[in-house]
């Protein structure tokens, strides 16, 4: 969506490529994204959608162009709690047990100083990131006995305690049924109300079409469409993306970031759902 | 002698102490160790810092500074070689578990130092801890303790989820070498006490012992740290009273086989109640299907009935025999 002028886009990256063992991967990547906006990044798999949020939050080092956030360079961009980031992972637990209140509170350490106790404001900004994603009742519980939908929540709830303007979300609805899709949603509609920029990554809207106002195709690292929102068949036509295939994402392309792992003992995927 | 007048030898109160302080800060890192399965991390330390126990014999300087110094050294070569290779870090820790154990030999070999020095330090010698090696422990221990705690949501959130730490704000890279360097730094502290060999028992064992109970990342950590001390203060109890019976039982494997039976222990009840939250765990919400009663069932269920009761959206289900039953007027529907 062409932005007003003199307005500064909250992310914005011009002339942008990405190389990745020294090939090139995304190429000639133009995109502002204006306060307020929420845009969809679609596009088949291994189509750079991925790569280019990336690349956008400093993960990883473009080859050319140049990153900004709200005007600043991202190598002098300071204000980190202005930004959240839920990345594409299969799961939230780690190699040690830990409470979904323990998970969300790491995403209040943008604003939190060094060997300081949690003050009343973080308290209530972590209480109110479980409510919105409606997991303030399981607060308790370890985030590996979640279900994977839930699990992503925890995640958003995690960038959401930190009370940032600019939200990146990789992939939250990929292998999450539909009543999680639905409390996701219900999070991220409650973001938009309160004038967040969100940039979703997503393979398929489904419930989250509503929210969004602008819609960025990329095919084979390159952005191919970027305009009004599209529903979910045409951002997979031909003339954008390679015939589709596959719906969920079960191919090499999904990188598991940590493997899931109850505990030594408990039988692969016993734990669960 | 009995048990009494044992623990008034200075000795044996010295040993008191450096146990007591090594119970407690190898499982505080051992815990951020095991939350990015690295649990063997502080064993490769542990061979690094043979070189460096090799090089004080030798040279004649201090061992435990030698190995302070070598094993930080290692530590970070680790660390390095972790982030710029693509495996999971378990070559780089083969790397460094060989070449440290085989330098540390060849260097004391060279040296003409004897088997029985070095191997002080590969199995742990508490009762020879000298006033110095104390003091160094009553400085590195507590250093270690303060700031596992003190950056704990920090340490937390960087071994949770190292991209997200990153677009946090936060110097990954600083919080990965920090705990390299405390897992160096305990792992020589708990030299004198079980041992290079056996060092990172006392900081995995005690945080697979206490995660098998335990659901947030806090009481893991506490309860680590809880049954850290009591294996080493206990082990080390139970082998100067079996000393005092003519069994030369040495502290350092003692401590280990201790801090074992209590996972022995605890990992049925792990498994139970796992088990237990798996079948209690509510049922996801459905779209409700056709109403399906079920057939003859004389059984009324109830709260006491003694069959798994599981919550479902606004109601109960009673599994029995491979079913779901809800109570629905009368009769029970099949859900």
């Amino acid at each position: 969506m062409p932005m007003t002028p003199g307005s500064t886009p909250a992310v914005s990256i011009a002339g942008g490529a990405v190389e990745i063992g020294g090939r090139p991967v995304l190429r000639g990547i133009d995109l502002d994204v204006g306060e307020g906006d929420f845009l969809a990044l679609m596009g088949a798999n291994g189509s750079g959608k991925s790569t280019l949020v990336r690349a956008l939050l400093g993960l990883r080092p473009v080859s050319a162009g140049e990153v900004r956030f709200f005007g600043t360079p991202l190598d002098d961009f300071g204000a980190w709690q202005r930004i959240g980031f839920v990345p594409q992972r299969a799961t939230a637990a780690s190699g040690v047990p830990a409470s979904v209140w323990e998970v969300v509170a790491a995403g209040r350490l943008t604003r939190r100083r060094l060997l300081r106790p949690l003050t009343r404001a973080d308290r209530a900004a972590i209480e109110e990131a479980l409510e919105v994603v409606g997991l303030a009742d399981r607060r308790r519980d370890a985030v590996s006995h979640l279900s994977g939908g839930q699990q992503q929540r925890v995640l958003i709830a995690r960038a959401l305690a930190g009370e940032p303007d600019l939200f990146f979300l990789d992939e939250p609805t990929a292998g999450v049924d539909l009543p999680n899709q639905q409390a996701l949603a219900g999070a991220l509609g409650a973001l938009k109300a309160r004038q967040a920029t969100v940039v979703l990554v997503a393979h398929e809207l489904g419930p989250l079409a509503p929210l969004v106002d602008r819609a960025v195709v990329m095919r084979d690292g390159r952005i191919v469409y970027d305009g009004p929102p599209l529903r979910d068949h045409e951002a997979h036509e031909p003339w954008f993306a390679e015939p589709h295939t596959h719906h969920h994402h079960a191919g090499p392309s999904h990188r598991d970031h940590a493997p899931r792992v109850a505990s030594p003992l408990d039988p692969p995927n016993g734990g669960v759902r | 002698m009995n048990a009494i007048e044992l623990f008034e030898l200075p000795f044996m109160q010295r040993a008191l102490i450096a146990a007591l302080l090594t119970g407690l800060a190898a499982p505080a890192v051992g815990t951020f160790l095991v939350q990015r399965r690295l649990a063997l991390m502080g064993d490769g330390i542990g061979h690094v810092a043979v070189t460096g126990v090799a090089l004080g014999l030798v040279t004649g300087a201090s061992p435990l500074w030698t190995a302070v110094l070598v094993a930080i050294a290692g530590s970070i070569l680790l660390e390095v070689i972790r982030e710029r290779g693509q495996t999971n870090g378990d070559v780089a820790l083969a790397l460094l578990f060989y070449g440290g154990l085989a330098g540390g030999i060849l260097i004391s070999g060279i040296g003409n130092e004897s088997a029985a020095s070095l191997q002080r330090y590969l199995f742990g010698s508490l009762t020879t801890i000298s006033v110095d090696d104390l003091l160094v422990t009553m400085v590195l221990a507590p250093a270690v303790i303060f700031l596992c705690l003190g950056l704990a949501p920090q340490l937390f959130a960087v071994a949770q989820d190292q991209e997200f730490a990153r677009v946090a704000g936060l110097r990954v890279r600083f919080y990965n070498v920090l705990v390299a360097v405390l897992a160096a730094v305990s792992v020589t502290v708990a030299m004198r006490t079980v041992g290079l060999l056996l060092v990172s028992a006392l900081m995995v064992v005690p945080v697979a012992t206490s995660q098998q109970l335990t659901r947030s990342f806090r009481t893991t950590i506490a309860a680590a740290m809880v049954l850290g001390t009591l294996a080493s203060v206990g082990g080390l109890v139970l082998a100067a009273v079996a000393s005092t019976h003519d069994i030369n039982a040495t502290p350092g494997p003692t401590i280990v086989l201790l801090a074992l039976a209590g996972y022995v222990i605890a990992w049925p009840v792990g498994v139970w109640t796992r088990h237990r939250a798996r079948l209690r765990a509510p049922f996801p919400e459905t779209v409700p299907t056709d109403h399906e009663p079920a057939g003859e069932h004389p059984h009324q269920h109830g709260p006491r009935c003694g069959h798994l009761a599981v919550p479902h959206d606004d109601h109960v289900d009673y599994v029995h025999d491979g079913h779901r039953h809800a109570e629905h007027g009368a009769h029970y529907d099949e859900h």
